[in-house]
């Protein structure tokens, strides 16, 4: 084939980033629909918006860490008063409506976006311009901070569940609601917060994604639907699964685009989730049952 | 159904075609192509019906069916001269079939949220292809072609008017309602709202739901891409818009807000999204997604029957 | 302490509870018996709140608890063994004990307390700690459900056929276990197939079928005749 190592290292870099980038998104819708079942449709509209609150955040301060915070907070806490308008009404129904009611949303929001701020792409700047030699190109090291930055984040995620307060109840009620909510666990109360945290998690992840490839109302339906597939192929309600899958699908579509335009080498993802379900319906990455 | 509720049923039919075709002679031009496109979403909105509303399994991929009809038959319209009406149709019918058979491949492996997921990317996978082949499918452009005419070889050749083009149309589609209300009555209809209501069960009783499964995704498919043939032929063009998996959504709000499992109502459904969006767009110009988002959401929850699922029970005795 | 007036509940269109009528006092031990699907479970379940009643009362000191949400009806004393156990299985021994001990209200020490208690009563427990719950046998998942139970200090204690699928050794051991939790004051309503358990760990006795009490004795009188069990039981 020809393909210089030096361009296979650079995209097995690119891949780790996009690969990272997605984690966080995947991440959250993962959680979302382990503890109540909810595929939410919506997700990837969250990204745009958090990317689109950012942008304004950044204009207003001139900070773009604060931006990344403040967004943050603003979708959770927007993703906390959705969950309790649309889904929570929803509960104990066939959670296929929740497919639908969040198709709903994601409509809503995409043309709010577009109404709220225009057509035009916004562009996010950023807070990193400095590069590094990495073989014959200029690699920029913000690309290097984003990934470090949804590791670290994902990472306290982990731990929160692992060790937090609520995250013993969380994981609880991700293995059976019933019986967690008999133990006094506040279920429906969970249900709002992680909702919350998954909603602050894509807007993250929005504001992050941002400087790379530029604002507009039509990002969130590519997230969702990737965020979709990696959670499919990393096993639905499994995180490592998610974050392991999200970068197994990225490394895989950086090789792919360097044989065919990236528009195409979007198919790569499409055939991993298609044989997946085909041979591993569980999930790629979760230990078969025995 | 009781002698009467028959003789009403008919009655109410009769009343709505009779309107359907007189319309073309009485609205003006604008809203004689409105009534056709309605009556071509319409029957796209029946096609789904059949897999969601009546076999329970929803599905995000009709936009598959629907484009690669639409697609066949411009391939027909193109490559044969001069267009021919049958071969679009029958190029049309084979290539939705044919994504058809993958998907019947797949609706028997996956339940739910699997298969929705899956038969989304499946546009998706079509979406890409035909947005990316763009000697073969003209890309972002899409194909423009010319309209058959009304013809057999040799007999006569009537080009459409619109007038005639609708009651083309609203004879075609009028016909696959005939044919899917009689199938969905027949114990083969009764046989998927069983896989619906209880699928386990229904295997369990002895009946082979994988089977069920593949004719309800064939024939689902079919009409699918029949409505696909007839939008190609209105409109002499085909784009890979029509694809992406927002068609497949649409056609699920379709069904949702005019009552699953009824065939007349996602048509209903159909009617009342398109009325919407014209109206909205007076006032709101391309936004007009956000009000009529609002409604279907409130309908998703509030309203899950739709505008006339009080009638499924009516319609599937 | 807990009462239950002619409770009816559906499971979609089944009729599984026909008129439901008992009670348990204080520091009680109440067995309730009766043949497979007669409604045992379901009773559990709706003082639980994990389904709601159609019609009739279900009080608890005083208060209607009828449908309420069942982290509600946890914080108000009454806690849930069910017939499966329900393991977190993913979560160690400790981390399914904690999901009873971090309620609101509960200080650092009295937790620490607690646990200390309780692993003392369950050796097996405290040696298996930081293991995962799926990786218990039978047996242990029992103790371990009971447990987590206890972490919760109800005044009553629903227990839903702790002794299915266990040996006989095991057995005594759900019985001794029952015992402590009564000398410690706290009730129990107790669901067995096994009758010799419940006669003997028992105060009073209900005997259901068909979603209904059909009889109601002292478990003592029980144990000295033992025609009304054959009657209903089949034994």
């Amino acid at each position: 084939m020809g393909i210089p190592v030096e361009q296979i290292l650079i995209q097995t870099i690119n891949g780790l980033v996009n690969g990272m980038i997605l984690a966080l998104v995947a991440s959250g819708l993962t959680l979302i629909f382990g503890i109540m079942d909810v595929v939410n449709f919506a997700h990837g509209e969250l990204v745009m918006l958090g990317a689109f609150v950012g942008a304004t955040a950044l204009g207003v301060t001139g900070n773009f860490w604060l931006a990344l915070v403040a967004s943050t907070l603003v979708i959770a806490a927007f993703g906390a008063i959705l969950q309790v308008s649309t889904l929570r009404p929803l509960l104990g129904r066939d959670p296929l409506t929740t497919i639908l009611a969040t198709f709903g949303v994601s409509l809503v929001l995409q043309k709010y976006a577009l109404w709220q701020w225009g057509p035009s792409a916004r562009k996010l700047q950023e807070p990193i311009s400095a590069q590094f030699s990495l073989f014959y190109l200029q690699y920029p090291w913000y690309r290097i901070a984003t990934a470090v930055l949804s590791a670290a984040i994902i990472g306290a995620l982990y731990l929160f569940l692992k060790y937090g307060k609520y995250g013993i109840g969380i994981r609880a009620a991700m293995q059976d609601r019933v019986m967690a909510q008999a133990m006094g666990i506040p279920v429906p109360l969970l249900h709002t917060a992680v909702f919350a945290i998954g909603a602050g998690m894509a807007a993250a992840s929005g504001v992050l994604f941002g400087p790379l490839a530029g604002v507009t109302q039509t990002i969130g339906a590519d997230f969702t639907l990737r965020a979709f597939i990696v959670v499919v192929v990393g096993g639905m309600g499994n995180l490592g699964g998610s974050i392991l899958a999200s970068i197994f699908i990225s490394l895989l579509e950086a090789y792919a685009s360097l044989i065919v335009s990236p528009a195409q080498a979007v198919i790569v993802s499409f055939v991993v989730l298609i044989l997946t379900l085909l041979f591993r319906p569980t999930g790629l990455f979760v230990p078969t049952a025995r | 159904m009781t002698a009467r509720s028959v003789a009403g049923y008919w009655t109410g039919f009769a009343v709505v075609l009779a309107l359907l075709v007189a319309a073309p002679l009485v609205l003006p031009e604008f809203w004689r192509r409105f009534v056709t496109e309605i009556l071509i979403w319409g029957l796209l909105a029946m096609s789904s019906d059949i897999l969601i509303g009546y076999t329970g399994m929803v599905s995000f991929g009709h936009s598959a069916f629907f484009g690669l009809g639409m697609y066949g038959a411009a391939a027909a319209l193109l490559a044969v001269r001069p267009a021919n009406l049958w071969l679009a149709l029958l190029s049309g019918l084979v290539a939705a079939a044919v994504v058809a058979i993958f998907v019947a491949y797949f609706a028997t492996r996956l339940r739910d949220i699997y298969f929705a997921i899956t038969t989304l990317v499946f546009s998706q996978i079509f979406y890409v292809i035909i947005f990316t082949w763009t000697d073969v499918t003209g890309g972002e452009n899409g194909l423009n072609f010319a309209r058959p005419t009304l013809s057999i070889p040799g007999l006569f050749s009537i080009p459409f008017t619109t007038e005639t083009l609708h009651w083309f149309v609203l004879g075609v589609v009028t016909l696959s309602y005939l044919i899917l209300r009689r199938i969905t009555q027949s114990p083969f209809g009764m046989v998927l709202q069983a896989i619906r209501e209880n699928e386990p069960r229904t295997r369990a009783i002895g009946y082979r739901v994988e089977r069920y499964k593949i004719v309800a995704v064939m024939l689902s498919g079919l009409f699918a891409g029949l409505a696909g043939i007839l939008y190609a032929i209105q409109n002499k063009f085909a784009a890979p818009d029509f694809v992406f998996f927002l068609v497949s959504g649409e056609t699920v709000i379709f069904n949702v807000m005019g009552g699953m499992g009824t065939l007349v109502g996602p048509v209903a459904g159909a009617a009342f999204f398109l009325l919407l969006r014209e109206g909205f767009s007076r006032f709101f110009t391309e936004y007009y997604l956000i009000p009529v988002g609002l409604i279907f959401t409130a309908m998703v929850i509030f309203m899950p029957q739709g505008l006339l699922g009080f009638l499924r029970r009516r319609l599937n005795q | 302490m807990l009462t239950l007036s002619d409770v009816h509940t559906y499971y979609g269109k089944s009729h599984i509870l026909n008129g439901v009528s008992l009670e348990v006092r204080a520091g009680e031990v109440v067995g309730l018996l009766g043949r497979n699907g007669v409604g045992k479970s379901t009773t559990l379940k709706t003082v639980m709140g994990l389904v709601r009643p159609s019609e009739g009362r279900v009080t608890f000191e005083g208060r209607e608890i009828g449908g309420m949400a069942s982290h509600r009806v946890a914080h108000l004393g009454i806690a849930w063994v069910p017939e499966d156990r329900r393991i977190f299985r993913l979560l160690t021994v400790m981390e399914n004990l904690r999901t009873g001990l971090d309620r609101p209200g509960v200080t650092e020490a009295r937790r620490a307390e607690l646990l200390d208690k309780i692993y003392a009563s369950f050796p097996v427990l405290a040696e298996r700690r930081n293991q995962a719950g799926g990786t218990l046998s039978g047996g242990e998942q029992q103790m371990l459900a009971i447990a987590r139970a206890m972490m919760l200090e109800p005044k009553i204690v629903l227990l839903d056929e702790p002794t299915e699928g266990l040996m006989p050794r095991m057995v005594s051991q759900i019985h001794e276990i029952i015992d402590v939790l009564h000398r410690d004051g706290v009730a129990i309503l107790l669901v067995e197939q096994n009758v010799p358990l419940t006669l003997e760990a028992s105060d009073r006795v209900y005997i259901m079928e068909k979603g209904v009490v059909r009889h109601h004795a002292p478990a003592a009188d029980l144990r000295a005749n033992h025609a009304v069990i054959h009657q209903y039981l089949g034994i």
